[in-house]
C-alpha cells in the first residue's frame, strides 16, 4: 500500500489493525486511538481520499490503496496545509489528541464537497469527538477552511 | 511593571506541533517494548477462590503473567493519598486483587507479552474462579447496609463529618418560611480522549528508571515509585509528555498499571508499555459526582436566606484512595455566592460496589451548585418572586471581602473568599442573555457559582537565560491542553523584556524540575504561574546586577527591554541579555556561543573572585509560590433552551457565561477552557450517564451507549470576563480550568423545568427520564 505517497511494506500479520500498523509499524504516531470501536474519530485517516476509521480496518484491507495520515498533509518544516492553518488560526484544539482526526475529516469533506454549507460542515465533523474545546473553535476552523478552499478555486 | 504580554490573546505555541501530528503522547514513545493487558474482575463483588495462569504463561509470545502472589508489594494496600480525621474507615485496593474484588473492572492479573494482541489472547486464558458475593449499588442500598462492601466497615460508612456555621436550628425555627428538598446527582465520568498510558524503561547498569505516564502528577508518581522500589528519588524520572486530556482522573495515583509497568520493566530488563483501551477505562478509571442531598432551608418573606441545613451522602465507590476531598469540597461550596446566616452540613461517604470516585472536573462543586441554586429556585417559586430577584437579595456584596463562610476547605484552612463582585456578574449575565425567545416549550435557567481555586501547597519554577539568548522555563506541573507553554511564557517574557516566542516552557518532567504537586483543581496558573513570575523576577534582578557591573551603573537604573539590559533613559548604553547570560558564567574555556567574553583574560579585570559575592553561576533562578489560601473565582451562567414536547430533544438556544478568574493572562486560553467546560457540563446534564445495574455491571460501557456529545449538540457559548484581581498572589490571578462545568447542571435543571413543567430534582436527565417523570405525574406544584 502507499502511505503518504510512499510504498510501504505490508503488515506483519492478518489481524494487525490499520491504526496499529500506521502507529507502531510505520511510526506514524500522529494517528491517535481514542476508543478502538469506531466512535471517537481520533484514528481518522484518508483512504483513497475519503475519511475512514483506521481502528475499524485491518491493515491488510488497506493493501492496494492510497492512505494519507496527518503527517502526509504537509512535509516537516513546510507550510501547513490550509485546513491545518485554519485550525491554527482559530485555536481549534487544546490537548491535540483528537485534532488529526478532525483535520482529516475536514480535508475529506472539502475533497468531496468543495462548497459545503454550515450544516454540511457540522455534519462532517459530527463523527469526531473532542473532550477539550467544546467544538465552537473547531466549527469556526472548519468554516474558515471551507471559505479558504472556495476562494482558492 | 509594564506588562505587554499579560492579558493578550497570544495564540498557543503548542498548537502547530500538534496539528502536524508531531505530538508525543505516552503511547507514541518509539522503540520496542513489551505490551500488556489486564485481567479484570467481571463481578462487582466476589471472593477469588483461585487464579490459574498456567495456560496463559504457556502461550507463545507471553513474557510474564503477574498476580498479587508474584509481586513483592502484592500484599500492601495502595496509599491513601489524603488522610483526614473524618475518614474513620478509609480503605484502598491492592495493586492486584487476590482475595476479594469489590467492583467490576478491579484488576486481578497482569499479562506481559511481545505485543498487545498476544497479551489479550493470554488474558483470556487466565482462569479465575470466583464466589459471587452480594452487590451494593447506589446510595440508598449503601445506606440500608443490608450487607457490607468491607466487612469491617459498619454501615458502609467510610467517613462522616458535621460542620456548622451559626446556629441552624433556632434560625430555621424562627424562619417565616421553610422548605425541604431532596436532590440527587448521579455518577459521571471524565473520559479524556487519550485514555491512560504508561511506558517504563529500566537501565540496569545505571540503576535508573524512566517512566512516561499520562498523569496529572508526575512528581508524586516519582516519589511513590522511589519508595515502592527502594530507589533513591534521584534515580527515578517520571515524565508526563503530551497528555490527551486529564479532567481529574489522571491526578489519581496509583492506578495499578503505574506500579506494574515499571515493575515489569525492572523485572524483565526490557521496556514495557501499557495503553488502556476505552472499554477498560469505563470501569478501571475513577468516576465522580454521585450524591444525595436532604435540604431544609428557612427564609423570610423577601426570599432572604436565614438558615440552611444540608445532610448528604456521597458515593465513594469501593475504595477511598482520594480520601474525603470530594464531599469536603461539596460541603464548602454549597453556600456559593450567597450570605448564609446559619449553615449546617453533614455528610457521610458510603462504600458501594462500583468504581471508586475521585475528582472529575468540578470536583464536588457541580453538585453543590445544584443544591443551592435549586434551593433558591424553590424559594422563588414558593414566594412568587422572580428567580433573579431572590438571588439579588442574597448575594454577598463586594464590600464584604474577605468573606468567611465558616466551614473547612480542602487545604485544611477555613473557607475565606478573597475577592469578587457577584452582583456585577449577575447583572452582566442578564444583559447578555437577553429576553425570552419567542415560541412554546422554552425555559430559562440562571446560576451563580464560586470556585475555590489555586489550592496549595505550592508550585515552583526554574527560569534560565541560555547563552544564545533563549529562555527555558521549567515547572513540575504538566499540561493536558491548558496551553501552559504559552501562558507561562507570557509571564516570563514580561519579567525579562522578551516575547513568549523566546521562552521554551517544559512542565511535568522531573528531570527538569523535581518539585511540585500537579495540575488539578484549577491551580496551575495561580501556583505555577506565580512561581514563574517570581523566578523570572529573580533572573531579571540578577541580570541587572551583572549588567550593572559591566556598564558601571546602579542596578536600579537598568531595565530589561527588547532582549537587552539597558540604562533607563539612555538606550544606547545596553547589553544584550544573551551577553549577560555569558557573563553570568565565568569560564576557563571558550566553547562558542560568545563565551570567550567570559574567559579569564578577556573578562573585565576584577578585584575579587570571578563569581562575585554570593552569586551562583548562570543567569537562572528558582522561585516558588505557596499560597496562604485558595483564590476564589466566580461566575454566572444563563441559558434559554427549548425541549421538544414529543422527542424531548434539548436545544440550547442561547448560553452565556460571565466569568471572573481575576486578572486574565490569556483570554483565548480562558475562553477555550470555559467553552470546553460548559460542553462537559451539558454532556453530564443531558447526554452522559453511567448506567449501573443492580449487579454492579456498567451497562453502557462504550461510546456507542455513553453518549458523549458531538459538535451537533454543543452550542457556541457567549463569554465575557470580569476581573477582580486576587489580593493573594502577585499576578492577581485565580484559576479557570474547572469553572465552565460547575453551574451547568443547575442552569439546565431550571431551564428544563420551566420548558417542560416537570419538577427537576436530579441530574443528569435524558429523554426517557423526562418521560418517566411525566408519567409519574412529576409536575411542578403551583
Amino acid at each position: 500500500m502507499r502511505v503518504n505517497g510512499q510504498e510501504r511494506r505490508p503488515p506483519s500479520g492478518g489481524r494487525r489493525l490499520l491504526s496499529d500498523y500506521l502507529r507502531h509499524d510505520l511510526g506514524l504516531t500522529g494517528t491517535h486511538v481514542g476508543c478502538e470501536h469506531g466512535v471517537c474519530g481520533c484514528c481518522t485517516v484518508l483512504l483513497d481520499g475519503r475519511p475512514v476509521r483506521s481502528c475499524l480496518l485491518l491493515a491488510v484491507q488497506a493493501e492496494g490503496h492510497e492512505l494519507t495520515t496527518i503527517e502526509g498533509l504537509t512535509a516537516p518544516g513546510a507550510p501547513l496545509h490550509p485546513v491545518q492553518a485554519a485550525f491554527l488560526q482559530e485555536h481549534a484544539l487544546q490537548c491535540g489528541f483528537c485534532t488529526p482526526g478532525f483535520v482529516l475529516a475536514v480535508v475529506g469533506l472539502l475533497a468531496d464537497n468543495p462548497q459545503p454549507g454550515d450544516r454540511e460542515i457540522e455534519e462532517a465533523i459530527a463523527g469526531n469527538l473532542c473532550r477539550c474545546t467544546g467544538y465552537a473553535s473547531i466549527r469556526r476552523a472548519a468554516r474558515r477552511a471551507a471559505a479558504a478552499h472556495r476562494e482558492d478555486r | 511593571m509594564s506588562s505587554p504580554w499579560f492579558g493578550r490573546r497570544v495564540p498557543p505555541r503548542e498548537d502547530e506541533r500538534l496539528l502536524r501530528g508531531q505530538g508525543r503522547f505516552t503511547d507514541d514513545i518509539p522503540g520496542p517494548a513489551y505490551e500488556c493487558c489486564f485481567v479484570r474482575s467481571p463481578h462487582a463483588h466476589a471472593r477469588i477462590l483461585s487464579i490459574d495462569t498456567s495456560a496463559a504463561r504457556a502461550l507463545a509470545g507471553v513474557v510474564a503473567v503477574y498476580t498479587a502472589a508474584d509481586l513483592p508489594f502484592g500484599a500492601q494496600d495502595l496509599p491513601l493519598l489524603i488522610p483526614h480525621p473524618s475518614l474513620g474507615h478509609g480503605r484502598t485496593q491492592r495493586c492486584l486483587a487476590s482475595e476479594v474484588v469489590r467492583y467490576a473492572g478491579e484488576a486481578v492479573a497482569f499479562v506481559v507479552a511481545e505485543d498487545r494482541y498476544l497479551a489479550e489472547d493470554a488474558a483470556e486464558l487466565v482462569r479465575v474462579d470466583y464466589e459471587e458475593l452480594p452487590v451494593l449499588i447506589g446510595l440508598e442500598a449503601a445506606e440500608r447496609a443490608t450487607h457490607l462492601v468491607h466487612p469491617d466497615v459498619p454501615g458502609n460508612r467510610a467517613a462522616e463529618l458535621l460542620q456548622e456555621a451559626g446556629d441552624v436550628e433556632p434560625a430555621l425555627a424562627a424562619a417565616p418560611h421553610r422548605r425541604r428538598l431532596q436532590l440527587r446527582f448521579e455518577r459521571g465520568a471524565a473520559h479524556p480522549l487519550e485514555a491512560r498510558a504508561v511506558h517504563a524503561v529500566w537501565d540496569a547498569a545505571a540503576a535508573r528508571l524512566t517512566v512516561h505516564d499520562s498523569t496529572q502528577s508526575p512528581t508524586s508518581i516519582r516519589g511513590g515509585l522511589a519508595v515502592l522500589f527502594g530507589l533513591p528519588e534521584s534515580s527515578v524520572d517520571v515524565i508526563a509528555p503530551d497528555v490527551g486530556g486529564g479532567f481529574g482522573p489522571k491526578i489519581m495515583l496509583f492506578h495499578p498499571d503505574e506500579l506494574l509497568v515499571p515493575f515489569a520493566a525492572m523485572r524483565l530488563g526490557h521496556p514495557v508499555r501499557w495503553t488502556e483501551d476505552r472499554a477498560e477505562h469505563f470501569t478501571a478509571v475513577n468516576h465522580e459526582r454521585g450524591q444525595r442531598h436532604q435540604v431544609e432551608v428557612g427564609f423570610d418573606d423577601a426570599g432572604r436566606l436565614l438558615g440552611l441545613d444540608v445532610d448528604f451522602t456521597h458515593d465513594a465507590g469501593a475504595y477511598t484512595p482520594y480520601g474525603v476531598i470530594l464531599p469536603i469540597i461539596t460541603a464548602a461550596s454549597i453556600p456559593g455566592a450567597y450570605r448564609l446566616p446559619a449553615y449546617r452540613v453533614r455528610f457521610r461517604a458510603l462504600y458501594t460496589n462500583a468504581t471508586p470516585t475521585s475528582p472529575y472536573r468540578g470536583a464536588g462543586r457541580p453538585h453543590a451548585c445544584f443544591v443551592i441554586e435549586r434551593t433558591l429556585d424553590a424559594i422563588a417559586a414558593q414566594l412568587g418572586i422572580d428567580r433573579v430577584e431572590v438571588r439579588r437579595r442574597n448575594l454577598i456584596s463586594p464590600g464584604q471581602f474577605p468573606y468567611e463562610v465558616g466551614v473547612g476547605w480542602q487545604d485544611g484552612n477555613r473557607v475565606v473568599y478573597d475577592s469578587g463582585d457577584y452582583p456585577r456578574l449577575l447583572e452582566r449575565a442578564l444583559e447578555m442573555i437577553g429576553p425570552r425567545p419567542p415560541g412554546a416549550h422554552i425555559g430559562g435557567g440562571l446560576s451563580l457559582y464560586v470556585e475555590g481555586t489555586g489550592v496549595g501547597p505550592y508550585e515552583g519554577a526554574h527560569v534560565q537565560v541560555l547563552v544564545g539568548g533563549r529562555v527555558v522555563a521549567h515547572t513540575g506541573v504538566p499540561s493536558q491542553g491548558q496551553a501552559h507553554a504559552t501562558v507561562f511564557a507570557q509571564v516570563v517574557a514580561d519579567q525579562l523584556g522578551l516575547t513568549p516566542a523566546d521562552v521554551d516552557v517544559v512542565g511535568g518532567d522531573t528531570r527538569r524540575f523535581q518539585w511540585g504537586v500537579g495540575t488539578f483543581a484549577s491551580r496551575s496558573a495561580v501556583t505555577a504561574g506565580n512561581a514563574m513570575h517570581v523566578a523570572a523576577g529573580l533572573v531579571a534582578e540578577k541580570a541587572r546586577r551583572i549588567a550593572a557591573r559591566e556598564l558601571e551603573v546602579d542596578p536600579a537604573d537598568l531595565e530589561l527591554v527588547g532582549g537587552e539590559v539597558r540604562v533607563k533613559g539612555a538606550p544606547g548604553r545596553s547589553l544584550p541579555l544573551a551577553a549577560v547570560a555569558v557573563l553570568a558564567n565565568p569560564v576557563r574555556y571558550a566553547f562558542g556561543g560568545g563565551t570567550e567574553a567570559a574567559t579569564q583574560f578577556v573578562a573585565r579585570e576584577r578585584p575579587g573572585p570571578p563569581l562575585v559575592g554570593d552569586e551562583h553561576p548562570g543567569l537562572e533562578a528558582t522561585g516558588y509560590h505557596s499560597p496562604v489560601g485558595s483564590t476564589w473565582a466566580a461566575g454566572c451562567h444563563a441559558a434559554w433552551v427549548r425541549v421538544d414536547p414529543v422527542s424531548h430533544r434539548l436545544d440550547i438556544l442561547r448560553y452565556v457565561v460571565v466569568h471572573d478568574c481575576g486578572r486574565v493572562i490569556n483570554p483565548l486560553v480562558v475562553e477555550g477552557q470555559i467553552q470546553g467546560g460548559v460542553a462537559q457540563g451539558i454532556a453530564g446534564a443531558y447526554y452522559e450517564r453511567l448506567a449501573y445495574d443492580a449487579e454492579g455491571q456498567l451497562r453502557n460501557a462504550s461510546f456507542m451507549d455513553f453518549l458523549m456529545p458531538y459538535a451537533t449538540e454543543i452550542p457556541e457559548v457567549l463569554i465575557d470576563h470580569l476581573e477582580t484581581p486576587s489580593p493573594l498572589n502577585p499576578l492577581g490571578v485565580k484559576g479557570a480550568g474547572e469553572a465552565g462545568v460547575i453551574p451547568v447542571g443547575a442552569v439546565l435543571a431550571a431551564a428544563i423545568e420551566e420548558a417542560t413543567g416537570l419538577a427537576v430534582s436530579e441530574m443528569p436527565l435524558w429523554p426517557q427520564r423526562l418521560e418517566e417523570l411525566a408519567a409519574a405525574g412529576g409536575h411542578e406544584p403551583a
